[in-house]
């Protein structure tokens, strides 16, 4: 069976459609809402805003979120920036333009309809963000500053130090304990969700392992948001926080929701180098440090031993400055860290193992001095220093790219509903609005406009023109779904073998990143979807789960997480085998163009790939929702 | 390097603890602190026992889920630097190294390292918020603020609530904590409405929860891991007073002329 994959994007000119779509939605009676109770997975910028907001809308929600407070969401560590279309700055930006910018640095693979949305909602996050006490950073005349990020040759990005994740997830989180206070919202922290319920082909609840207990419970509702955000940890080493999981939405998958681009991942330029095997996870060093820092390796090969301040100006390569002139250090994540590969890859790399480049401040700091440097960057700079032991105002910044962010997850339509009806999805989780690429500071302008001003609205839609009967406690198929839950927790703590859940998750995470990671070959794929199911395999012959399932048990927590990305893994392999063609984060080094750009293949491949479980041993389905542009041109992507 | 450590387990709030004693050996000093409990961790489970539960989730000193005393002193020896940040590079070969959950009143201990710290978001769920509905925000330019002003709100904001400041406190008071939220928004206009109403509220829930008083030690700003000053506590105190002698009240219902 094949899924029907209507977008709804509503008809007429790109600009009205928005506004058209909110006249024509169906609206929820203010007396009627308190009626309806919506369940909402995910406290970050998508999760924690749309809780909050449906609240404030006098909906009754549930949030929940696996952390022990809803501020510990891993967008609060989100450094660099937000994206609007302000056009403060007077510098040629406007809604068209953002609009632009974020379907070309998409490599045009997302939506125009949802895109444009986006960047017109983009100016209404930054009011409604200023009017809950974020401390954007200011000028001294007491307006708000701007800085540029990658992908675009204006200054729209919104920021509070180092810490802009932090400031809006602070605002957002606020903003639900308001409503928590109120009785809108009650929290249930320490709490994961460990499947989807669904009843005559709706969502209508969740299956809810609290962590402390380890009771397993069906909660209800008349609909159900997963803003559980993305499934970078799938390479083990990732930006993401060590809690991050895919495991909401891949049970939502296994219930019928479409998994869209999954090959789609974005590995971040500016992060940490690996400092050796022990490495637990990879810290970012925000793309805004390439607004002044300036990124080069030695252009001879037997310089990069050699102390940096010993390499003269001319025996440097500041190959992003020459590869691409017009946006040099700031251009796009996924080409300036494959020009980092390269550069690694041709034996020019610096520091230990030869896989690292420099981000160089000296010029900057020269030119504005270092006071100037520290008010703008003096956190991450502090962060560097902490964790490499060299100061990086003397010595230039050791960088190499490391997963960040996702941007395939489960399929949507306009309104952000799932192929389950009544299930919903926001954020990272979702696949909308950054294509095959993701521009900097845009994830957090996205999680933002979902939570605060999308979903309120589209699921007062759904809920009023749809019939819900009440669901009963012992519903089958309420049962049913608790348990699966308790056979599978059983499952796991019964294997007692003799490998732990953290070997597993590091050999899939290398099979990952070796095979389906900046850059991509048939062989290779093919090669991973050998070894994952043998991995799998094994995991559930061999994984040792010390302790108990009514307690407190952080290795059964990560046991079931990895036994998802062990199947994940091999879907986004599968995604990237049958892409045959090269688009923004996806390179595919049988498509590239003579310069090693990546080489799209519009003819056959402008859609969106959803994926539709198919039963387990069996191979997905693929589904196909062509992408339609009518108001730009697709073109190659330059940033030259 | 190769340390012995000392680590409090505890199987659950309600049984007894104590300290046992585990070796971490090959240790390198590029290692985070957290990540040389993995490695202590991963061996306890190769031996079939169960590993030691922490908080933690970021792991780059930003969502405030970690925060241990070490050796007595709340997220170790660095200043400015939360558990995850810690590096063992900060460490000897041959120390010996004690590892408790944070001790307060207020935080009780769940099992082994990991605390209940639910009492910080219902200090915030009291009041530690600018009420702004959504949608109802003017343009974000419309009302200047002084540089400064943003720059002190942002340092008050910068606080990551992992506790390091109730547990370095003698008396177990969070009202680094409380001041900071009460000075980053009342340092904002659009923190004035609710100014004195958010000062009393935040302060009163303090006290529910059982945190102690504060007798101005220091201790607090000594630990944060994000170098919060303790002028914020002065801030709440001027606030809290004022708002004590002016009594903001409610008018409850009336209003409406139609």
């Amino acid at each position: 069976m094949t899924l029907e994959l209507n977008a709804r994007i509503p008809a007429g000119p790109l600009a009205g459609k928005w506004d058209r779509h909110r006249f024509e939605m169906k609206l929820v009676n203010p007396a009627n809402k308190r009626k309806y109770t919506i369940i909402v997975v995910g406290s970050g910028l998508a999760g924690g805003s749309a809780a909050a907001t449906l609240s404030e809308l006098g909906y009754n929600v549930r949030c929940y979120c696996y952390q022990d407070s809803p501020r510990r969401a891993h967008s609060i560590a989100a450094q660099g920036g937000i994206n609007a279309a302000k056009n403060y700055q007077n510098d040629g930006d406007s809604i068209q333009r953002l609009f632009y910018d974020t379907i070309k640095g998409g490599d045009f693979r997302a939506r125009e309809g949802n895109v444009y949305r986006l960047a017109q909602i983009s100016v209404n996050i930054i009011d409604q963000c200023v009017a809950q006490g974020v401390p954007f950073a200011r000028e001294y005349g007491g307006l708000l500053a701007n800085r540029s990020f990658g992908g675009a040759q204006v200054s729209r990005t919104f920021y509070a130090r180092g810490q802009t994740g932090q400031q809006l997830l602070l605002g957002a989180y606020q903003a639900l304990e308001k409503e928590i206070a109120k009785g809108g919202v009650t929290m249930f922290p320490r709490a994961e969700m460990l499947d989807l319920i669904v009843v005559n082909g709706r969502a209508r609840g969740i299956v809810v392992r609290d962590e402390l207990t380890g009771k397993i419970e069906p909660h209800l509702a008349d609909a159900v948001v997963l803003a559980t955000g993305g499934y970078g940890n799938v390479f083990y080493l990732s930006t993401n926080a060590k809690g991050c999981n895919a495991t909401a939405i891949w049970r939502a998958y296994k219930r019928g929701a479409a998994f869209a681009n999954p090959c789609y991942t974005q590995i971040h330029p500016t992060c940490i180098p690996v400092a050796g095997e022990h490495q637990s996870k990879l810290t970012l060093m925000s793309e805004s440090l390439r607004n002044d820092g300036r990124v080069w390796v030695p252009k001879r090969k037997e310089d990069v031993g050699k102390s940096p301040t010993d390499v003269p100006e001319q025996d440097r390569d500041y190959y992003l400055e020459r590869k691409y002139p017009s946006f040099g250090n700031l251009s796009p994540r996924d080409i300036a860290s494959r020009a980092a590969k390269e550069a690694c890859d041709d034996g020019r790399g610096v520091g230990p193992g030869g896989r690292g480049v420099y981000l160089d401040f000296a010029d900057a700091i020269r030119r504005l001095g270092e006071d100037r440097i520290r008010e703008r960057y003096g956190n991450l700079f502090e962060m560097y220093e902490r964790i490499t032991a060299e100061n990086p105002y003397k010595v230039p910044m050791r960088i190499y790219p490391a997963v960040h962010y996702t941007m395939g997850g489960l399929w949507v339509d306009y309104n952000l509903m799932s192929t389950i009806p009544g299930l919903h999805v926001a954020g990272e989780a979702n696949f909308s609005d950054h294509g095959a690429n993701r521009l900097g500071a845009s994830a957090l302008m996205q999680g933002l406009a979902d939570g605060y001003f999308v979903l309120p609205l589209t699921i007062g839609d759904y809920l009023a023109s749809t019939k819900l009967e009440q669901v009963p406690p012992d519903d089958p198929a309420v049962r049913a779904a608790v348990a699966d839950v308790e056979r599978r927790t059983s499952r796991l703590l019964s294997v007692k073998g003799k490998r732990t859940v953290a070997a597993f998750h590091r050999e899939l995470g290398k099979i990952m990143w070796e095979y389906c990671g900046m850059a991509r070959d048939a062989a290779g794929l093919r090669k991973a979807m050998e070894l994952i199911p043998q991995l799998r395999e094994e995991f559930w012959r061999d994984v040792t789960i010390p302790g108990s399932g009514a307690e407190l048990n952080q290795t059964l927590e990560h046991a079931g997480r990895v036994a998802d990305f062990l199947e994940l893994g091999e879907l986004m392999c599968r995604d990237a085998l049958h892409r045959e063609e090269s688009c923004g984060g996806h390179f595919r080094t049988e498509h590239q163009t003579p310069d090693g750009e990546a080489l799209r293949d519009d003819a056959n491949f402008a859609y969106v790939a959803a994926w539709e479980y198919a039963g387990d041993g069996k191979e997905p389905v693929l589904n196909r929702e062509p992408l339609v542009y009518e108001n730009i041109k697709l073109s190659q992507r330059s940033y030259k | 390097m190769n340390l012995t450590l000392q680590v409090w387990r505890q199987s659950g709030p309600a049984s007894d603890g104590g300290l046992k004693e585990y070796r971490a050996t090959d240790i390198s000093p590029d290692m985070s602190f957290l990540e040389m409990l993995d490695v202590v961790n991963e061996r306890l489970i190769e031996q079939g026992d169960v590993p030691i539960a922490f908080d933690h989730d970021c792991r780059e000193g930003i969502c405030g889920s970690c925060g241990m005393m070490i050796n007595g002193v709340a997220h170790g020896p660095s200043r400015g630097t939360a558990t995850c940040q810690l590096h063992m590079r900060s460490f000897r070969d041959g120390d010996t190294i004690v590892i408790e959950p944070w001790r307060a009143r207020a935080f009780p201990v769940i099992k082994d390292l990991v605390v209940n710290r639910s009492a910080f978001d219902r200090i915030v769920a009291a009041g530690g918020f600018i009420s702004a509905p959504t949608g109802s925000a003017q343009d974000a330019n419309s009302i200047p603020i002084p540089k400064q002003d943003a720059d002190s709100a942002m340092d008050a904001a910068a606080c990551i609530g992992c506790g390091a400041c109730v547990a370095a406190c003698p008396n177990g008071s969070a009202s680094l904590f409380t001041g900071a939220k009460i000075s980053h928004l009342g340092l904002l206009p659009q923190g004035q409405p609710e100014r004195y109403r958010r000062a009393l509220s935040m302060v009163a829930q303090m006290d529910i929860e059982g945190f102690g008083g504060c007798t101005l030690f220091g201790e607090c700003q000594a630990a944060c891991p994000k170098e919060i000053s303790i002028d914020v506590i002065s801030r709440m105190n001027r606030d809290f007073l004022r708002a004590a002698v002016t009594k903001p009240s409610e008018r409850v219902g009336g209003g409406g002329d139609g």
